[in-house]
């Protein structure tokens, strides 16, 4: 009998955003940056959600940033995430926010504000996802 | 007298459309009955409480069910029951459905498009799903790309917005967990209730934590169950045997669909669906004799609280302190029990909160009765906080 593999859930892939998966397989977090109004952006559009212009590139960024929320999640969404594991929202010093993880901390060290810098972790299928830990 | 520029006279809705019928099933573990089934009894005895035939039925409003998919949920049922409507539709926006429904069905009858509308509502969240669809009913939120790949469950969503209203504002624990000690002293006096024993704060604080910081008691129910109101012309209403209920304001407000592209997590577009529904109502917070307040998770009863103007910004867990939110008290909240107690067959969830408000209001809620209750609030929202309809419902039409 074959028991299916249990993988964490993958992004889908898009052609817009393979420029950001490409920088996290390069250890690089990279977000859409807008040439006409000089901001950036987070999840990647086919304009700026600031300026509506359409004319975007992707720039490398510092990776740092602080925790906006988070939570403890006691039971995990499947098998393949070991509970307990940290949902966090992250506000990126160049602006936007994402959703994410913190690690290699206990939860109980975290609190709202907190300073945190990018690492990138293995998921699967050749796809690392951006991550964070605390700053000391 | 209203100012000439004001929303109350400038709408076409206020007070035109009434709420003549509103039924329940049976709610809680229903296994053996599929939700078409509660579907077509909730809509039949609505129908009946409005003392009309459902032939004189020509607009129906569902939404779809998570536990029995179809592709033409409402036109499934009209089949089901033959009846053949002018104005059909099955309408999905989470559990911001029900309220969302109800704004476009009076907008239907006031513009001609029908003239009974039948809204009906059923799913079996508790026995009715597959592993395959448990699954998919908790990873269907969430942003599938950049979102999704973390593992949020329904619950750490939700924490994520109490997490910052207690960073912002101090909020504590205790003060969430107030919102399902009241919540279940509300249940404790209605026999239809899925959860009747009387709970404490400790009691909250006690049980298994699900993501930080909301523990199991801070969560709605899973269940089964179905619930159907009927909706005409306030000049139809008159004629029929209950008082009528009447919509005299509606507003919506939408401001993301991903928790993590908010523009706050700690105020909602609740704020804007409130001002509009009281603007249209020409009434305020202040004049609500009740309010029933989307309750999946007790922080959204908070950041509700505030955002539509019962009490200031931050200042929810003081006010829930203050006990206003129990029976007897200042604003009683979710006097059915609510999604904590009462009932949460998913989507339907808050059609249980409307057809508690249309008893409240024909004065018919027996022991749970709020003594002389004029007008009510109610309101419910869909994806993270996303979603809001707000509606005002009045025992008069002026």
């Amino acid at each position: 009998m074959t028991v299916p593999e249990i993988a964490k859930i993958l992004p889908p892939d898009t052609e817009l955003s393979r420029p950001f998966w490409e920088g996290c397989r390069q250890g690089e977090l990279r977000l859409q940056h807008c040439n006409n109004c000089d901001r950036f952006q987070f999840y990647p559009r086919i304009i700026c959600s600031h300026c509506d212009g359409d004319s975007l590139s992707w720039r490398a960024v510092s990776g740092r940033g602080r925790i906006a929320s988070f939570t403890v999640v006691r039971r995990g969404i499947s098998r393949a995430y070991e509970a307990p594991y940290m949902v966090a929202l992250i506000d990126l010093e160049e602006g936007p926010r994402m959703m994410s993880s913190v690690v290699g901390c206990e939860p109980e060290s975290v609190a709202v504000g907190d300073t945190v810098s990018v690492q990138f972790e293995d998921w699967g299928e050749n796809y690392l996802m951006p991550v964070f830990h605390k700053r000391e | 007298m209203a100012n000439p520029d004001s929303a109350v006279s400038r709408s076409k809705l206020r007070g035109k459309v009434a709420i003549a019928g509103a039924a329940d099933t049976a709610v809680g573990v229903l296994p053996g009955r599929t939700p078409m089934e509660l579907c077509v009894e909730a809509a039949l005895q609505a129908i009946a409480d409005a003392g009309l035939k459902k032939s004189d039925v020509d607009g129906l409003l569902t939404c779809n069910s998570m536990a029995q998919p179809l592709m033409y949920h409402a036109e499934a049922m009209a089949e089901y029951l033959q009846i053949f409507p002018r104005y059909c539709l099955a309408v999905g926006a989470g559990g911001g459905t029900t309220f969302t429904a109800i704004h476009h069905a009076a907008s239907a009858i006031a513009t001609g498009m029908a003239d009974i509308i039948v809204v009906s509502m059923a799913d079996s969240m508790r026995s009715g799903l597959n592993r395959e669809q448990a699954l998919r009913a908790q990873a269907s939120t969430g942003h599938p790309e950049f979102e999704q790949p973390y593992g949020p469950t329904v619950p750490a969503y939700y924490a994520l917005i109490a997490q910052a209203h207690m960073a912002e504002f101090g909020t504590t624990p205790e003060q969430l967990a107030g919102i399902a000690v009241s919540t279940r002293q509300h249940a404790a006096r209605n026999p239809a209730a899925q959860m009747r024993d009387l709970i404490t704060v400790d009691d909250v604080l006690a049980s298994r934590m699900i993501a930080d910081p909301l523990h199991l008691l801070d969560c709605s129910l899973v269940s089964d169950g179905g619930s159907a109101i009927v909706m005409c012309s306030a000049e139809r209403a008159a004629d029929l045997p209950h008082a009528p209920v009447y919509i005299m304001g509606a507003g919506e407000g939408h401001s993301h669909e991903h928790i993590s592209a908010a523009r706050s997590l700690t105020t909602s577009a609740a704020k804007e669906a409130g001002q509009r529904a009281y603007a249209m109502a020409g009434l305020q917070a202040s004049d609500m004799d009740f309010a029933q307040l989307y309750d999946c998770f007790t922080p959204t009863v908070l950041v509700e609280l505030e955002d539509l103007g019962f009490c200031a910004k931050g200042e929810g867990g003081a006010f829930v302190e203050t006990g206003a939110l129990a029976p007897d008290g200042a604003l009683p909240v979710n006097t059915h029990g609510g999604l904590l107690s009462h009932c949460h067959p998913g989507n339907p969830g808050s059609m249980f909160a409307l057809t508690e408000s249309v008893w409240q209001l024909r004065h018919a809620a027996g022991e749970r009765q709020v003594p002389d209750a004029r007008h009510a609030l109610v309101h419910a929202q869909g994806g993270i906080m996303s979603s809001h309809t707000a509606l005002v419902l009045s025992r008069e039409a002026s």
